[in-house]
Formats: structure tokens, sequence, C-alpha cells
């Protein structure tokens, strides 16, 4: 990289995905603030936030994956099942806690399965992860719980209120923000963050410099499944009631959308918190302004399809790939 | 006293031999053949899956009849899987089983299947959603008399007549299901007679109650005097109960919804959650279900020779209407006889 085009980055604006995202959200919430009456109101607005914030925190999650270039596809079944057996647990009559400690124990042993299968049995992830899926609604079908719906007890009453609001914000938006700044700092600022960005860069030469490339792979499936378990625990407390059929619907695509429509590139060591955030503010201004708009299902499709195609065409004419940008790996 | 304990004695020796010794059954002139009917008999059931209440209840209830009648009772689970439906449907008919119980995941994916099955005399009972091919029996739900009772509901609830705001909202499932397609169509019907009642949203939620809440929470907002919110299924509509609680208008908008009239149902419109529920009472369509057994395996008519309907009996519940026994639990159906 030449010293003009570093200046370039560190000064001018860069036509980044991330950027082409942000500007095409904020055109969208721009046109909704002036078009829709009642878009642009505080409530409005937090339950925008709101609606997304479970899509947020699973993106988080995922994104975390994707930067040491992993991908878990096994997500959104961790979260359901894990959940599940939660509430079924409860509604056995196990204390809370022990119910949640036991669904958090589930969730991380899935997580350090899958780890190990990626890193030490050198399956590729979006193979051992997708064989998960399955293997976890299986297994969790077979021995955790036997109703696709379970629903939450009335006397589960601390696990019902942490989906409450504080001070007018709903706590799914605090939870979700919370956990976005955990992460910003833990990418950033610790030595384990920092070598998920060199493992997803160039895991050989991340190797050789000495960075204990396997366990570091098996953290980072162990934090992705313990975020679906709390993704799952928030929704839970939400609705009332979980649906383990989620596990087999098409959320976990929902999830990579945020993720690479932020601009995180799926062959890893980019992109960071920020990403996900302007990828999911964005389906949620979509989600929302379409809602107010009142606008039939299959239209909703093809507009959100429409501007996932926009900002990928807008990203490969700004940011032509060429032999330096692309990776061996590339997903 | 004597005669009595006699009589007693005779009666419990002749229930003794009910139960070990069919072949002495008392002949009335029919009850000897029937019971031979379903001797060895083969009977299977296709369900959507079985990880939800109404094929766990309709299965259990020919269990227990199999095990009365002594036909075989087995299920083949494709766990929502349509593509594994028809394979199954397709192994099935060259197992050649005495009767198949099929529940439909749409009106398509099997015709050409139960076409084929009756062709090849195996008999077809369809069970809660009939497929454009009819078959010797369907036993099940008029998904357009849901519809038109739900808008019944809301207009009652609603009309300005009666001093409301006329204001309701919809929560679809996917607008492609069959169940769907046809409830709409009978919303839509009604709502046509009453131009007073006004539909602010009508979104699909794909029958899952996160997208549920996030689109009710966001339509209830932008409708301070949204006055019912009418959802196609009790578990999807679980998400428009919540975004309606955290909005703090429990009560305010009524939320009316259908399903299969299971516990939870009922406590929830106990508890100020439905306002008012369409029940198609699974148990009842167990009994249904056993019942049209019992017949097309006696008629012995050719497979598909003399389709007939058992359309469930709806029942329409809300707190006033609410007896001990408007909704069953799988303990009521594990005790009931079949």
């Amino acid at each position: 990289m030449s010293a003009s085009q570093t200046e370039q980055r560190r000064g001018g604006f860069k036509l980044t995905q991330e950027n082409i995202v942000f500007f095409i959200a904020l055109l969208l919430f721009i046109g909704f603030s002036v078009l829709l009456p009642g878009f642009f109101d505080t409530s409005n607005l937090l339950s925008l936030v709101q609606n997304v914030a479970i899509l947020g925190i699973l993106g988080i999650g995922m994104g975390i994956v994707v930067i040491g270039r992993g991908i878990d596809l096994a997500m959104v079944a961790t979260m359901a099942l894990s959940t599940a057996w939660t509430v079924a647990l409860i509604n056995r009559g196990f204390g809370t806690g022990e119910a949640i400690g036991l669904g958090l124990a589930f969730a991380a042993a899935v997580g350090i399965i899958m780890g190990v299968l990626v890193a030490y049995v050198e399956i590729p992830a979006i193979f051992a992860t997708l064989a998960m899926s399955t293997a976890i609604y299986g297994f969790g079908r077979l021995a955790l719980v036997d109703l696709d719906v379970i629903y939450l007890p009335d006397n589960a009453i601390w696990l019902r209120s942490i989906s409450n609001s504080f001070l007018g914000v709903p706590l799914p938006v605090i939870w979700f923000s919370v956990l976005a700044i955990l992460a910003y700092l833990f990418l950033r600022f610790t030595k384990w963050g920092r070598y998920f960005y060199a493992i997803g860069d160039n895991r050989a030469a991340a190797r050789i410099t000495g960075i204990p490339v396997r366990p570091m792979t098996v953290i980072q499936y162990l934090i992705s499944s313990i975020i679906a378990f709390g993704a799952g625990l928030i929704t839970a407390s939400l609705l009332a009631s979980v649906n383990i059929r989620v596990a087999q619907s098409t959320m976990v695509y929902d999830v990579i959308l945020v993720v690479v429509l932020g601009g995180i590139g799926l062959s890893g060591g980019k992109g960071g918190v920020r990403n996900i955030l302007v990828g999911t503010i964005l389906i949620g201004i979509l989600l929302n302004g379409m809602t107010i708009l009142d606008m039939p299902f299959t239209m909703q499709n093809i507009v959100k399809g429409t501007v996932l195609l926009i900002a990928i065409i807008v990203d490969s004419l700004a940011n032509p790939r060429d032999e330096q940008t692309a990776q061996q790996g590339d997903i | 006293m004597k005669t009595f304990i006699g009589r007693t004695l005779a009666a419990l020796l002749a229930l003794g031999s009910v139960s070990t010794a069919l072949a002495e059954q008392f002949d009335d002139g029919l009850a000897p053949s029937y019971y031979d009917t379903f001797k060895g008999k083969k009977v299977v059931f296709l369900p959507l899956a079985m990880s939800f209440d109404l094929p766990q209840v309709w299965a259990k209830a020919m269990e227990t009849q199999g095990k009365r009648l002594g036909y075989d009772f087995s299920v083949r689970d494709p766990n929502w899987s349509s593509d594994a439906g028809a394979q199954a449907l397709t192994t099935l008919i060259t197992e050649k089983p005495d009767l198949l119980v099929v529940h439909n995941p749409d009106m398509q994916v099997y015709a050409r299947l139960l076409q084929r099955a009756q062709k090849e005399g195996i008999p077809v009972i369809q069970i809660n959603l009939k497929s454009v091919a009819t078959t010797d029996a369907y036993v099940g739900v008029n998904w357009y008399e849901v519809g038109l009772h739900q808008a019944k509901m809301a207009v009652d609830a609603c009309s300005p007549a009666a001093g409301k705001s006329g204001k309701i909202a919809i929560m679809q499932g996917t607008p492609t299901n069959p169940n769907n397609a046809i409830t709409m169509t009978a919303i839509e019907d009604t709502l046509a007679q009453h131009p007073d009642i006004k539909v602010v949203s009508s979104q699909s939620a794909d029958w899952d109650a996160t997208k549920a809440h996030a689109v009710a929470s966001t339509v209830i907002k932008q409708n301070p005097d949204l006055c019912a919110y009418v959802g196609l299924w009790e578990v999807m509509d679980a998400g428009v109960a919540a975004a309606i609680r955290e909005a703090g208008k429990t009560g305010a908008i009524q939320l009316i919804t259908n399903g299969g009239g299971q516990k939870p149902a009922c406590d929830n419109i106990e508890n100020g959650t439905f306002n008012g529920y369409v029940s198609y009472d699974a148990i009842g369509q167990a009994r249904d279900l056993t019942d049209a057994i019992a017949q097309v395996l006696q008629v012995k008519a050719k497979p598909g020779s003399q389709p007939y309907g058992i359309y469930t009996p709806i029942k329409d519940i809300s707190r006033e209407t609410m007896r001990a026994n408007s909704c069953w639990t799988m303990e009521d159906v594990a005790a009931a006889p079949f």
C-alpha cells in the first residue's frame, strides 16, 4: 500500500461498504422521517432499535467468529435449544438460577465441540457448524424438549423482567448497547481480540508468530454460543415463550446479512462492532418503515433483497477485487 | 341378594370374556363383524410433525383406539419437511397399509400421491387441512369458518356504533399457506360488509412470534387508538400479546386469535392476554377422526368412491363464556376413551 493510499484511508472519506450502507441508512432515515408521520418519534425509534436488538446481539457473536475467518451457522439452533431447555427445566420445577446455569453449560459445550471440530479436527467451519446445527436440533428434540413451543411459567419473575424497560428505554436495547461496548473493547484492546484479527487475516502467519491459533478458535465459538444463549434468554423473556422451530428457519442468514452488510468480509480479519451496528440499524430502519407503510410480505422481501444487492454492487464498483485484496479461502 | 351377586358375577364374567376373547362376543348381528374388521389392520399416520399439540392429540387417540380394537397403528414423522413427507407417502403406497391418515402441509403438495394411494386401493383420511384431492374422508376445521368467527369478534368489539374507534390490525402467518389464505378471505368478506371497520395494518410474521412482536409494537405505536388485533395462530400471537403488554394496552387492545384449545390458551384467556379465542377443539377432532377410521374400515367402499366430511364444530371462547372444560390437557387426552 503506497503512502498516499494510507493517507487517503486515514484522512478523507473513503467509499467503503460500511460508509455506503451507513449512507443508505441515513437516506432512508431522512426519507421516512419526512414522509412517514410517526416515524421520527422517540418511542418509535426506541422500538425500532428494540426490534433489531436480538438480531444485533446475534450479529455481534457472529461478527467475532467471522473476523477470525470462521462462521457459526449453528448460532440460532444453539440459541433456541439452550433456551428451550432452560425454560423446560423451570417448568419442571428447577430454580431459575439452576436452569439458566444448565442452559449456559449446554451452550458452552456446543461452542467447545464446534471449536474443537474446526480447530483440531480441521473440518471447514461452514460444514462443521452446519452439521452441528442439525445435530443440536435433533439432540434437543430427542433429549431436552418434546414440544416446539415452551411457555415461560408465571413464577419466573426475574427472567421475565430482563425484557422490561428502564427509564423508558426497553432493556433489550440496553443489553445490546452494553454488549456492543464490551465487544468493541474486547476486539480493540485485549490481546485475544487482536489475536482474532491476526488469525482471520492470515492463519499461517499468525501461527508462525506464536499465536495459539487452535485454542483461540475454540474460544471464538465458545463466545458466539454464549452470546446466542443470552440472546435466547432475552427473546424468551420478551415473548414469554420459546419456539424451537426457529432453529430450522432462515434466521441465521439474517444474522449473516447484518454482519456482511455492515462490511465485515467473510474472508476474515476485517471490520469491527461499528460495522455490525451499521448493518443492524439499516435493517431496523427498513423493517420499521415498511411496517408503517403496511407493505405486503412479498414486497418487503423484494425491497430487502434489492437494498442488499445495491450495497454489494456499489461496494464491488467502489472497491474492485484484485490480487492484493483477495484472499485465499474467501467465501 | 343372591340374584344380585349372581348378576354381578355374570356381568364380571362377561366383561372378562370381552377383554380376553373377542370371538365370544355377544352376537347382536353386528358386533362380531365390527370387531373382526379391525383385527390385524394397519393404520399409518403422516403428520406435519409430531412436535406440537394437534398431531400428538390425534396420534394418542388413534393409539388408544388401535389398542382397543386390535389394529396396528404407526406414525411417520417428516418433521415439517414436505419433501420427506412426500417420500414417506411414496414408500407407504408400496407398503400398502389398510388406511392412511394424512395431515397436509398445503393443498397441492400431496394431491397426486393421495390419488395414487387410492388408485392402489388404500383408503385415505385427511385431517385439518384438505388437499385439492378429495379422498375417503376429511376430518377437520373449515378455515373459512374460523376467519368468519374471528372477524365477527373483532367487529363486535370495535364497531364505532358501540363507541369504539373501529380500527383493527391483522397479524398473518405466511400468506401463501392455505389456512392463512382461506382465513384471510373470510375476514375480508366479513369486513366488506362493515365499511366502518378500518384495517390499519395487515402484515405477515411467518408464524414467528419474534417477528409478530416487532410488527405489532410498531403498529401499536402508530395507531394509539387501535381497538383490536386479529392474529391467525395463538403461538405467533404470543408476540402480539407481548407488544400489547409492553405498550400498557392490555384490555384496551383486544387480541383475537385461534388454536386447538390446549390448556395454556385458557390460561391466557383467563389472565387477559387473549380476549377472543376461536378453538377447533383438537380433542373433539380426535374423536371425529377415530370415528371416521372405524367407518372407513367397516364400509370397505372402493377407495375414493364415497367421500365425506366431518367439519369440526368450532367454539368461541372468551373470559365470559369460558367453562372448566373449555380447554384440554394431554392428561385429558391420555385418559379419554377412543
